[in-house]
């Protein structure tokens, strides 16, 4: 009733390939934008910003990134947490040689310099696919952490080998280190994963994304219709990299502040975001919105419930968060492996017709 | 024998052009499997130009020599009047050769319109920073773009699928959107590998008039591979006939019907 496009008609081509083309959908979209930029930083603390809204954002930067990757171009990768380790180091390196230049341009800087790396690592992606593929991507994770962790030039000869990020300012406001207001970095977080979804959002719809989904569907028949397989899934893997070294420099810079890679960027991390990407929707910009939300909200959710309200012991709920976390995939794997984007779009197909159902 | 500067006009008037395309003495082979062998001919700007042959003649090794799969040991391909290097077959598309195939090669994932989009590569040339912000040239190209895919979805009568993933088609509308992403690149030459295998007569017919008409309008150039012998001597100009790797007849149908080779490869001769 509420939901549907009869009478909402189409007068041009750039109307019809919008990215919202129906009109609810497009205002729930200005909505939303107005509740995370005007109305989201005037009410939310410490603990919100911390455990939800941080993570939350960074996150979906990554599990955009990753689902360039392989949910739009098709290649595997495990390599998300070394990519982020990039991103992070980038960032605090050209931060603390270059303090006087904005953080902003230092945390763009750093997705470039990822995905120089990421295109690198992408190399071996011409000659071999799928499980191979993904196992030469896990060649990168471990490389990238040994190397952050082994040449001390990386973290400045610090004796705890860790980094910190120094406190930088945006307009005279302090985003990074101890003095970060909670809203001043939830913002910076917002203004990136804005452009970030944008970015891919644009890119997916027009020519790059389908030469990327043409390279998954088949690749022979790409080829065949003009397809540079090589610049394709090169750029795919640039792209990719850009958008997960960008959530990396976020994650230290803001998130975090100080950082010890083997512990933050491990595998687990690389296995984090692609059960996000798996739960969320393979090619779909807001399945990773939502598999990032879901993956960084259960856990917050479960510990409320259980240990606040039940009153369970704190590792009890975490191994039951392991547990349901595990299940899910299984299930989501099974049941609709387009993950919440598939649902969603199921949903909206039923609110179409509703309350007439036929 | 016809000149290859010079055109011809067919029984139905015609004007047939000078040689697009022409394979000069080709061989493959796959180790010691010769798969064709020697095989010279030529194809012509306007015509529809058929290749036939028994199964396994090496029918589809010569469409993928010609759309850059294969690389032939020996021979040359001559292209609009100039010899081809061996190249790539996104180079071979990127020249203007589109081709569809013997098992359709579509997209699953993607919507009959991107799909058919995805023709459009030759002609869309935004860089990928353009198409980051979605504004000048990667904005204006994909509108006119879209205008003219549009034409083409028009044109094949698939209007009403165009947001369908290819995925959910039947399949013989999958064939007819293969053939839309193929005719979306304005091709100078359009290469069909059985475009009319597994469907029933009316589908057939469908399609002989889509390739009739395709060549009619927009006057591309159409070499086919066709084992109904029906449709090849009905829709042809010429016809190239192969027999294990050999090239053994070559001309207007009626030639071909009456020539005693083909009757042999086609219905066996007499061992004594």
């Amino acid at each position: 009733m509420f939901y549907r496009e009869a009478g909402d008609f189409k007068t041009s081509y750039s109307d019809d390939s919008q990215t919202f083309p129906i009109k609810f959908d497009r205002y729930r979209y200005y909505v939303v934008l107005l509740v995370a930029f005007a109305v989201v930083p005037f009410i939310i603390n410490d603990y919100w910003v911390n455990a939800v809204f941080l993570p939350f954002l960074i996150y979906a930067i990554a599990a955009i990134g990753l689902n360039i990757l392989v949910g739009y171009c098709g290649q595997v990768s495990l390599g998300t947490g070394g990519f982020m380790a990039v991103g992070a180091y980038a960032c605090y390196k050209l931060m603390t040689s270059f303090p006087e230049i904005s953080i902003i341009i230092h945390v763009i800087l750093a997705g470039g310099i990822t995905a120089g790396v990421g295109v690198l690592f992408g190399l071996p992606s011409l000659r071999i696919k799928g499980f191979y593929l993904a196992v030469a991507t896990l060649a990168a994770q471990f490389f990238l952490v040994w190397l952050f962790n082994r040449v001390p030039w990386f973290y400045n000869y610090s004796a705890s080998g860790q980094i910190s990020a120094p406190e930088r300012t945006v307009l005279g406001v302090p985003v990074t280190g101890a003095e970060t207001q909670p809203w001043a970095g939830y913002l910076i977080c917002l203004v990136f994963v804005f452009a970030c979804a944008i970015i891919a959002r644009n890119l997916t719809r027009g020519m790059a994304g389908r030469k990327w989904m043409a390279i998954r569907d088949m690749d022979i028949a790409a080829e065949i219709i003009g397809v540079n397989p090589l610049k394709a899934k090169l750029s795919a893997f640039a792209v990719s990299s850009f958008f997960i070294g960008i959530s990396g420099a976020l994650f230290f810079a803001v998130y975090l502040g100080a950082v010890e890679v083997g512990e933050v960027f491990g595998i687990t991390k690389s296995f984090l975001v692609l059960f996000m990407v798996i739960i969320g929707g393979l090619g779909s910009i807001f399945g990773s919105f939502a598999g990032a939300a879901f993956l960084v909200l259960l856990p917050v959710l479960l510990k409320n419930v259980l240990v606040g309200a039940m009153g369970w012991p704190t590792d009890l709920a975490a191994h039951l968060e392991f547990m349901i976390v595990g299940a899910l995939i299984i299930l989501f794997l099974i049941a609709e492996p387009h993950g919440l984007a598939q649902l969603w779009r199921v949903a909206k197909e039923k609110l179409r017709l509703w309350p007439f159902p036929h | 024998m016809l000149d290859a500067s010079e055109g011809y006009t067919t029984e139905d008037g015609r004007k047939i052009g000078g040689v697009v395309m022409e394979m000069k003495n080709i061989t493959l082979r796959f180790g010691g499997v010769i798969a064709i062998q020697d095989i010279s001919f030529d194809i012509r700007e306007g015509e529809i130009r058929a290749i036939i042959g028994p199964n396994g003649a090496g029918k589809s090794s010569m469409l993928n020599v010609i759309s850059g799969f294969y690389h032939p040991q020996e021979g040359e391909v001559w292209y609009q009047g100039a010899k081809r290097p061996p190249m790539k077959p996104y180079e071979v598309a990127r020249q203007g050769i589109a081709r569809t195939f013997q098992n359709i090669a579509l997209f699953e994932g993607m919507s009959v319109l991107d799909n058919v989009m995805t023709g459009r590569i030759r002609q869309m040339k935004a860089g990928m920073l353009a198409q980051a912000i979605w504004r000048g040239k990667a904005e204006r190209e994909e509108v006119e773009n879209r205008e003219f895919v549009e034409k083409i979805i028009d044109f094949l009568e698939i209007q009403h699928i165009r947001k369908t993933p290819v995925g959910r088609l039947p399949y013989g509308l999958k064939k007819r959107v293969e053939l839309a992403r193929a005719l979306a690149a304005e091709p100078s030459i359009l290469l069909l590998d059985e475009p009319m295998a597994g469907m029933n007569v009316e589908e057939k017919e469908d399609m002989s008039r889509f390739v009739l008409d395709v060549n009619d309008e927009f006057g591309t150039t159409i070499a086919l591979i066709e084992h109904d012998m029906g449709v090849v001597m009905d829709l042809s100009d010429r016809v190239v006939v192969m027999d294990y790797g050999k090239k053994i007849g070559d001309g207007t149908p009626d030639e071909v019907r009456n020539n005693q080779a083909v009757i042999d490869a086609y219905l066996g001769v007499a061992h004594d």
